[in-house]
């Protein structure tokens, strides 16, 4: 059995916007949500640049029951996942709620639960932590919150495949609607690591740059980090059109490998063959792929592979698609920015508009790439995949068409 | 101020209650306290007093520390405080 899978509903929550339609919008327009971090500490760190959510005040959007039970992770993602829903107009109840499901992605789940708490044990002596550590740090806190949240009964859990782990998860939720396991899944990624054990853990590669995202450009000198969250509706195609929903886009194929290579130096084969895998999973032709959201982290090794990876996956073809790393704008949110990234591929099929590569002075020559450089592109485009490659050595390629 | 009035405060906090409206006599079930709400009001209790109580959320009843009503546990924290910072 297979079923068509439709995205029905759309949200999103980072620096660059506080709805989905805010963060298309910042992305076009070429914002850039990186800057200055704030939080204790932050003195002695060598990067002190990210896409931090500033301006943030969870007191207006949760309690404070809730506000001691949802690490940030948790709340980015029920605010996206909320906005995701009321898009939709699904009213998840009786029969419903047993064949939705929620599977969504996070690298480090309640990191900034952990980091405070561990401060608290360790740096100030206390000798007690608030009693809700253990279920705010769960890597599966953030989907258990979303089932509840909206009454999702069926499957839930979460993914966690560093960043590719959003990906990993809208693949599996694609996977389950067209197999007929569910009829509706609420899936994407959230992160928030933003913090000063955080990004001292991150220091210790030597891939963060200390001023600036800038993929594909010759200047390059690697990742910003960022945080958020992004939750879609993937609706089972004919369930849909029967209440008549507004579809947003079709998902059309999705495609998983492993480089069985290194920890963390990515692998061209891998990333090629999940980009081929995700276009014939969609029974789509090369050629018909007009834009590709790269996995452009700006590190010198992520693009310059990439890019070698696009040209053995689609060989000449390659020229004729063009490429974006909206990372330059909303940095790398870790297990939610491949949620954040579909937002881009979406706005591609449905308006026919490319998110640009902002921060590009002049590209790196050995790339070779169509890259939709510092300003959105009007361009026609009936499908498009988005690229996610995880440290491990985890390709997850997704590919979306426009909805007829 | 006495231990029985913090107490009430840590307890109208929790119960998102007015301070006025938490009765010596009442139980934190009356007050609308859930059994996680119950393991909260432990934590604040342990942070306000600075004193640690014997309390296991698998069997409160054998816990050696009276939580049926407000002046319970006001009692049974006023006993800790005696024992342990003497």
């Amino acid at each position: 059995m297979s079923n068509r899978v439709v995205i029905t509903g759309q949200g999103a929550f980072c620096e660059l916007g506080s709805t989905a339609a805010e963060v298309v919008t910042s992305m076009m327009n070429g914002d850039c949500a990186i800057g200055q971090m704030q939080f204790p500490d932050v003195e002695r760190l060598s990067i002190q640049i990210g896409a931090q959510i500033k301006g943030y005040d969870p007191n207006k959007r949760f309690n404070r029951s809730e506000q001691v039970l949802y690490d940030p992770f948790t709340q980015y993602a029920l605010i996206a996942a909320k906005e995701a829903i009321e898009q939709s107009g699904l009213m998840i109840d009786g029969e419903l709620a047993t064949q939705t499901g929620v599977v969504l992605g996070s690298a480090g789940g309640g990191l900034q639960t952990q980091n405070h708490s561990y401060k608290a044990v360790y740096e100030d002596g206390k000798n007690r932590v608030h009693p809700f550590v253990v279920p705010s740090i769960m890597m599966n806190a953030a989907s258990s919150h979303v089932s509840m949240a909206c009454g999702a009964r069926g499957p839930c859990f979460t993914i966690s495949s560093a960043c590719a782990s959003s990906n990993h998860a809208m693949g599996q939720a694609f996977q389950m609607v067209r197999s007929g396991a569910t009829k509706i899944m609420l899936t994407g990624g959230s992160d928030s690591m933003l913090c000063f054990g955080g990004i001292k853990a991150w220091e210790g590669l030597r891939v963060l740059s200390p001023d600036g995202c800038r993929p594909f450009c010759e200047t390059r000198n690697g990742m910003v980090q960022g945080e958020g969250a992004g939750v879609f509706v993937f609706e089972n195609m004919e369930h849909a059109k029967a209440r008549g929903a507004i579809i947003l886009a079709e998902v059309a194929g999705f495609s998983m490998s492993a480089d069985a290579a290194d920890i963390v130096v990515p692998s061209q084969e891998g990333a090629a063959r999940a980009m081929v895998g995700a276009v014939a999973d969609a029974g789509l032709n090369a050629d018909q792929i007009g834009y590709v959201n790269a996995h452009g982290t700006a590190t010198f090794a992520n693009d310059k592979i990439e890019a070698a990876a696009l040209r053995t996956a689609f060989g000449e073809v390659v020229e004729g698609m063009a490429v974006s790393s909206t990372k330059s704008m909303h940095g790398h949110i870790m297990g939610g920015t491949g949620a954040i990234e579909l937002l881009s591929c979406i706005a591609a099929v449905k308006d026919g508009v490319l998110a640009p590569t902002i921060n590009l002075k002049s590209q790196d020559p050995c790339l070779n790439l169509d890259v939709v450089s510092n300003f959105a592109r009007e361009q026609p485009v009936s499908a498009a995949i988005s690229n996610a490659f995880a440290f491990g050595g985890l390709n997850a390629v997704i590919s979306l068409k426009k909805f007829s | 101020m006495a231990v029985l009035e913090k107490v009430k405060n840590i307890i109208a906090e929790q119960a998102l209650l007015m301070v006025d409206d938490v009765a010596d006599a009442a139980s934190l079930q009356d007050l609308g306290i859930d059994s996680l709400g119950v393991v909260e009001v432990i934590f604040a209790i342990e942070e306000e007093f600075d004193i640690s109580v014997p309390f296991n959320a698998n069997d409160p009843d054998a816990s050696n520390f009276d939580v049926s009503s407000v002046q319970a546990i006001s009692a049974a924290v006023q006993q800790l405080i005696e024992q342990q910072l003497g």
